[in-house]
């Protein structure tokens, strides 16, 4: 086995718009791989691809050597992949801790070990455990998407843009949890914010229109200004 | 004063049987987005096999059980053979759904005859209580005790239990409990099963309060709970109960204070509710 995760010349349609054209890459096991590209590349479209919200009209996606491109949401959920949208998905009516009580798929000891640790890493979500998920600020919003998708004990993390719309000390915030959760779990980030992906990312790849057109080490791509300014826009 | 008792007594009750009624609706609605006019075939068939099986074995609790098995068995196939190839389609659901309902209503016919067929409460359930001068009616009260109950239960289950934390995030955002692990289809199957289930309770409770049983009560009575769904807000279960409990009660007090106006004041309240509140008394907006 190669990579945890392999996606093979994947296309997707939403509707009549062919949004990927030609999706490939694999997701080392350990670390973060970076998904990177401009708005409307086609990241976002990939994530859900992978959780099978999106079609795949072709190609293949294989999790730990398993084909799941066929399977609904939540059996790929259930094979140990995390996802945290990039609108967070909380239940907005829900508490927190009602929000984590239906994420929770046991009450062992692990699942109460990891919730234990999440809650120390966001105190946050313990001081509001009783407040409803929609009253809670942007940036305790993402933490506990974050958590919810981390307390079970899934092998893969998809996150999407957990830095959007943040705080740049809320941000330092989450990136300090990603750095964390990396020790134990693999991450595929979606992430806009190149200080913040460069700074926790170990692989990645960059989505032009619906294709992926490179890859590499982060500790290359940050070195690479021409590739960084003609597929990220950045100077 | 007694007739004051009396007739919230009459309206609490007949609220009660139309919350039954409504609450499956508007959870059927509140998850699934499903516009559900076979409802009230699930409720004929309820009060039909309920009364049938009361009738055989002279026992009301084998009518109350073999009614909701059989609204839950019907919930099953209308969910998997009716409603599933048109989930997000509301112009279809209405077309099949309220198809359908006549096909159920017709199907009656067929089995059990299409005469009207007279219903008595349990021996046990006959008469009355004094308590002063008031007359309280023995099965009014338990058709309020059950409705009360049922709305205890789920409320318990809605807000205590994970499967009702599963049910309430899935109104919220379906992708997100998708993506959970969670088999929502499943969770929609059952969630449509229960409804269907509360509908035929509702049936058989009916048929013992009304004392007589027809094919067409079903659609008739169907109106009133899309009026109680309308007015007490799309997916509330709470709402459910408050709108039920005040249609009861409206429809109660006009029949004897003003009986020309006892049909028309619901359509009055939702034509209200519906100027000032078009998402419902607790519903969200």
């Amino acid at each position: 086995m190669n990579s945890l995760l392999e996606l093979n010349q994947v296309e997707a349609h939403i509707q009549k718009f062919h949004i990927l054209q030609g999706i490939n890459f694999g997701v080392k096991k350990g670390g973060v791989t970076v998904l990177l590209g401009r708005n409307g590349a086609g990241k976002t479209t990939t994530l859900r691809t992978i959780m099978g919200l999106n079609q795949v009209s072709k190609g293949t996606i294989r999790f730990k050597d398993e084909k799941i491109n066929d399977l609904p949401p939540h059996k790929i959920a259930n094979l140990g992949i995390g996802y945290v949208p990039e609108d967070q998905g909380i239940f907005g009516e829900l508490t927190v801790g009602e929000n984590m009580r239906v994420a929770m798929k046991k009450e062992d000891e692990e699942t109460t070990r990891r919730m234990e640790w999440v809650l120390e890493l966001f105190p946050d979500l313990k001081k509001f455990w009783k407040k409803p998920g929609g009253a809670l600020s942007g940036g305790q919003k993402q933490m506990l998407a974050i958590a919810r998708a981390y307390v079970n004990k899934n092998e893969l993390l998809l996150i999407d843009e957990p830095s959007k719309g943040l705080a740049p000390i809320i941000v330092d915030k989450v990136t300090e949890s990603i750095e964390q959760m990396k020790e134990n779990t693999t991450i595929l980030l979606v992430e806009q914010n190149f200080m913040m992906a460069s700074k926790i990312g170990n692989q990645f790849f960059i989505i032009d229109d619906g294709k992926t057109v490179h890859e590499g080490q982060m500790e290359e791509l940050k070195n690479d200004k021409g590739l960084m300014k003609k597929y990220l826009g950045i100077s | 004063m007694d007739l004051i008792i009396g007739l919230t007594v009459n309206g609490l009750a007949t609220g009660m049987l139309i919350f039954l009624l409504a609450a499956g609706l508007t959870l059927i609605f509140g998850l699934m987005s499903v516009l559900n006019f076979a409802h009230g075939g699930l409720f004929i068939w309820g009060a039909y096999t309920g009364v049938w099986s009361f009738q055989m074995t002279g026992s009301f609790i084998v009518g109350i059980i073999i009614a909701i098995i059989t609204g839950l068995l019907l919930g099953l196939v209308t969910e998997r053979l009716i409603i599933r190839p048109v989930y997000g389609n509301h112009i279809q659901q209405i077309l099949i759904t309220l198809g359908f309902m006549l096909v159920l209503q017709e199907f009656i016919k067929v089995v059990f005859g299409p005469d009207q067929k007279a219903v008595f409460p349990p021996e046990i359930l006959q008469g009355s209580f004094l308590v002063g001068d008031i007359v309280l009616i023995k099965y009014r009260l338990f058709i309020i005790a059950v409705g009360l109950l049922i709305f205890i239960v789920s409320s318990f289950i809605l807000k205590r239990t994970r499967v009702g934390l599963i049910v309430r995030a899935g109104v919220m955002n379906k992708e997100m409990v998708q993506s959970l692990g969670i088999n929502i289809k499943l969770v929609f199957m059952l969630v449509f099963m229960v409804g269907s289930g509360m509908a035929a309770l509702s049936g058989i409770l009916h048929a013992v309060y009304s004392g007589v049983i027809y094919a067409e009560m079903g659609l008739e009575f169907s109106i009133l709970a899309f009026i109680v769904v309308v007015i007490g807000g799309m997916g509330s279960f709470s709402g459910s109960l408050f709108a039920a409990i005040l249609v009861g009660l409206a429809q109660a007090f006009m029949a004897y204070y003003v009986p020309a106006l006892s049909l028309a004041v619901n359509m009055l309240l939702m034509t209200v509710v519906l100027i000032f509140r078009p998402q419902g008394l607790f519903g969200k907006g």
